[in-house]
């Protein structure tokens, strides 16, 4: 299935957001009434370094044309040192996708803080905008999950 | 196969007025394992909770998904009341679609079929659940008090009260904080020292507190109920058993060139040292910096005359280890520098001063005895300007966004001072914006105005020019009447806006509590839980959450007390069950996990294992409930998939992945 720049494409957009300071910084979008598209979905996770590799490949092949992942700033993890594993780990990942021929746009890290609506809303809104412009992912989606 | 039921809340209009309830409830009936769907007003209500807790009983539930607001404001709510009807906790889960989808979204459409993924994603999570079981920790009734300002001795005072040991932790000196450097206070105009000295001698004779001062938190290590906090307590050269605090050694001291911190660098002190006649604990330092016999060997002075024997040039930093149950942060503020405004002239004249330096002049004990004179020629001035929200209210990056709140109450109590004691100084307020909310506070402002005649102009300055004959030129706008001003002062005074002290930094990392892009601590919830960190067991007292007068702070730091004695008063707190889980068969001992926890929460056993009928003796990762937090670190890093995180598993976050991207 094959879809033309003409037709209105939405995007699927996974989101992983730490529980101390991203999902409370996505909590004050939303009760700043500050708008992104419905696009994006948030999964909870307790930290940054409980998203694992795997969980953005299988997105990726569910068919998510991109996954964002959100945290704490570096020296505020809750944990003390979780998002600095993150920070590593998604450095690996989104080199090898870069290699297997994913764009690079389809992943992004960011830190939010827990006071950081702002920045949640207009994170979401610029990623959101560059997947659209990316299209469809084509590369990574495997069509047998769709049965 | 779980017996899942599913609970959409309307939340008044909240979710109703961009969710489509009733389809959310539709399709939330076709998904595997719900059994029970339905929808109400107000899910959290006591009728909302009973729809629950009666579907639990009907329908033989074994799982629950609420779709209602945020679980950080409201899944304890529904696992008390899941727990209540019989059902283990740890089988609900919340659908986040009221902050995450109807208060964000605008199209009906699209909000309803966000709010039935995130729905799906939800019951797809229940499906894998399992019941866990909170263990229990110790709780240490021993609370430790980060800054001894007037925030800091209030909640320590409050908590000794109730009866539990406090340590409070300075890093000057001496107690007393921001506060004592003021003069008088509003809008009562009381004497600052008259009503903060009793209280810092109480807190000092109080057999329940004890005072680090000169003295740094270094680490923190543990959790809620159970800290452990390493104190610096930096070598003062002077042994306080022996110390009779006569201040000889003060008079003596042949170094006085080192800028007072107390009077904000506008006089010197002597290189051994009490910050102010009233500190608490009345035992001079040695600032090693400035001193003769620490910087050249030779001197010695004080050591002569001290006829205690109290001084001690050999003394070292002390690592003092203490474990605490609740930590309370009062690390206060200070003003900010003031290097990206150059239009006020701040550095190039002595005449231009800060609304601090200000407190410190007409204070009596202050650099000029309390006599209001310009510090470049010691004259009386003759006409003052007031400059309001100098970093404060900035749009652009050189201040700060906020309103420091207190500006415009202590400049109307300056105005009236000097108005007051000088009736011939003419007095002029440059502002955006006058802001008095509190009690007496509007009233206090218009007395300056009216009473006093203060000059209160609309409009800001954009320049403060240094002429020839020492006179300043100020040049600003009216605003009401339209008109450019010049107008000639003999001193400027800035309202400088606050900031939390620098220090707060390197405390929020260590304590692993959030803070905003200001700098102030962030609160657990900003309305309901405003003086919790949503870091357990650290709790927040006075500016280093926010600016705020002393009557607030004062009020805030009972507050806080109050919920570290809440904390205190329990004997065993109920852990996290979310912890991580080694699967013995899976392990193959590597070593991973253990290297990226930051708890050592993991450690190794050689164990009899039984892989298939073929057993064998095998090292494997066991995990330590009581200390493991949960964050899932581990289980990314276990190169076997051994190790999963309960609450969070692998194939639990793997099933809400699918369910958004079908």
């Amino acid at each position: 299935m094959s879809i033309t720049a003409n037709e209105e494409f939405r995007p699927k957009i996974v989101a992983f957001c730490c529980n101390w300071c991203s999902y409370a910084g996505a909590d004050l979008a939303g009760s700043s009434r500050l708008t992104y598209p419905a696009d994006v979905k948030i999964i909870r996770v307790p930290c940054s370094c409980r998203v694992n590799p795997m969980f953005i490949l299988r997105a990726f092949e569910k068919g998510a044309d991109g996954v964002i992942m959100c945290g704490c700033h570096p020296g505020d993890c809750h944990y003390s040192t979780g998002n600095y594993y993150a920070r590593r780990r998604m450095a690996l990942l989104f080199s090898m996708l870069d290699y297997i021929g994913v764009e690079h746009g389809r992943t992004r890290v960011e830190w939010v803080s827990a006071a950081e609506g702002v920045k949640f809303s207009q994170t979401m809104n610029e990623f959101v905008a560059k997947i659209t412009s990316l299209g469809k992912n084509v590369r990574l989606e495997d069509l047998r999950c769709r049965k | 196969m779980q017996r899942i039921g599913v609970f959409v809340c309307h939340c008044g209009s909240n979710i109703a007025a961009t969710v489509d309830v009733k389809k959310v409830v539709e399709m939330a009936r076709l998904e595997p394992g719900v059994v029970h769907a339905e929808d109400y007003q107000y899910m959290c209500s006591e009728v909302g909770q009973a729809k629950i807790a009666a579907a639990i009983h009907e329908k033989h539930l074994t799982g629950v998904v609420v779709c209602s607001c945020s679980p950080r404001m409201h899944e304890a709510t529904f696992r008390k009341a899941a727990e209540k009807a019989g059902l283990n906790p740890y089988m609900v889960e919340i659908a986040n679609i009221r902050e995450h989808c109807s208060w964000i979204h605008k199209n009906i459409e699209e909000a309803t079929e966000k709010a039935v993924i995130l729905a799906r994603a939800a019951i797809a999570k229940v499906n894998l659940n399992a019941p866990l079981k909170a263990g229990e920790s110790r709780v240490t009734k021993r609370a430790l008090v980060i800054g001894g300002g007037i925030a800091g001795i209030q909640t320590a005072l409050d908590i000794a009260d109730a009866g539990y040991e406090v340590d409070i932790v300075e890093k000057t000196p001496s107690i007393g904080g921001r506060m004592s450097q003021l003069d008088k206070t509003f809008p009562t105009l009381d004497c600052s020292a008259c009503i903060l000295t009793p209280k810092m001698v109480e807190a000092s004779a109080h057999e329940k507190i004890n005072i680090y001062t000169y003295s740094e938190v270094e680490k923190v290590t543990g959790f809620v109920g159970d800290f452990t906090v390493d104190i610096r307590k930096k070598a003062r050269s002077v042994d306080m058993t022996k110390c009779t605090g006569c201040g000889v050694c003060q008079e003596k001291c042949p170094s006085k060139k080192a800028p007072s911190e107390f009077n904000r660098g506008l006089n010197n002190r002597s290189a051994i040292y009490t910050p102010f006649a009233q500190a608490i604990p009345n035992v001079p330092v040695i600032d090693r910096e400035h001193c003769i016999k620490f910087k050249t060997g030779k001197c010695g002075l004080c050591e002569k005359v001290c006829q205690a024997g109290a001084i001690d040039y050999t003394q070292k930093d002390e690592i003092i280890t203490e474990k605490y149950g609740a930590i309370v942060v009062a690390t206060g503020f200070d003003t900010i520098k003031l290097d990206k405004y150059d239009e006020y002239a701040y550095s190039q004249s002595k005449d231009v001063i800060t609304s601090l330096e200000l407190e410190r002049i007409m204070n009596a004990a202050g650099p000029t005895k309390g006599h209001l004179e310009r510090l470049s020629d010691g004259k009386p001035p003759k006409n003052m300007v007031f400059i309001q929200c100098v970093g404060s209210r900035c749009s652009d990056n050189r201040g700060k966004s906020y309103c420091s709140k207190i500006c415009c109450m202590y400049t109307a109590k300056h105005a009236m001072l000097i108005r007051d004691k000088y009736p011939d100084v003419n007095v002029t307020v440059f502002y955006i914006d006058v802001r008095t909310p509190g009690k007496n506070f509007d009233e206090f402002y218009r007395r300056a105005v009216e009473d006093y005649g203060v000059n209160y102009i609309k409009g800001q300055v954009g320049k403060v020019a240094p002429q020839p004959n020492g006179q300043l030129l100020v040049q600003g706008v009216d605003l009401i009447d339209n008109k450019q001003i010049l107008m000639e002062a003999d001193m400027v005074v800035l309202a400088t806006a606050i900031e939390p002290d620098p220090s707060v930094r390197k405390i929020a990392t260590m304590l692993t509590a959030s803070i905003d892009t200001n700098n102030f601590l962030t609160e657990a919830h900003a309305k309901l839980r405003p003086v919790e960190s949503p870091t357990a067991g650290v709790f927040l007292s006075g500016v280093c959450q926010g600016p705020k007068d002393i009557p607030e702070t004062v009020a805030q730091a009972g507050a806080a007390a109050v919920k570290a004695i809440g904390l205190l008063a329990k004997d065993k707190l109920m852990t996290n069950p979310c912890t991580a889980k080694s699967d013995e068969l899976l392990c193959n001992g590597c070593s991973q996990c253990a290297n990226v926890c930051p708890y050592g929460a993991i450690s190794y056993e050689t164990k009899l294992i039984n892989d298939h009928g073929i057993r064998e003796e095998r090292r494997v990762a066991v995990v330590n409930n009581a200390l493991c937090q949960g964050c899932g670190a581990c289980t990314v890093t276990c190169p076997s998939g051994a190790m999963d995180l309960q609450g969070f598993s692998n194939r639990q976050i793997l099933a809400e992945v699918d369910a958004i991207c079908r």
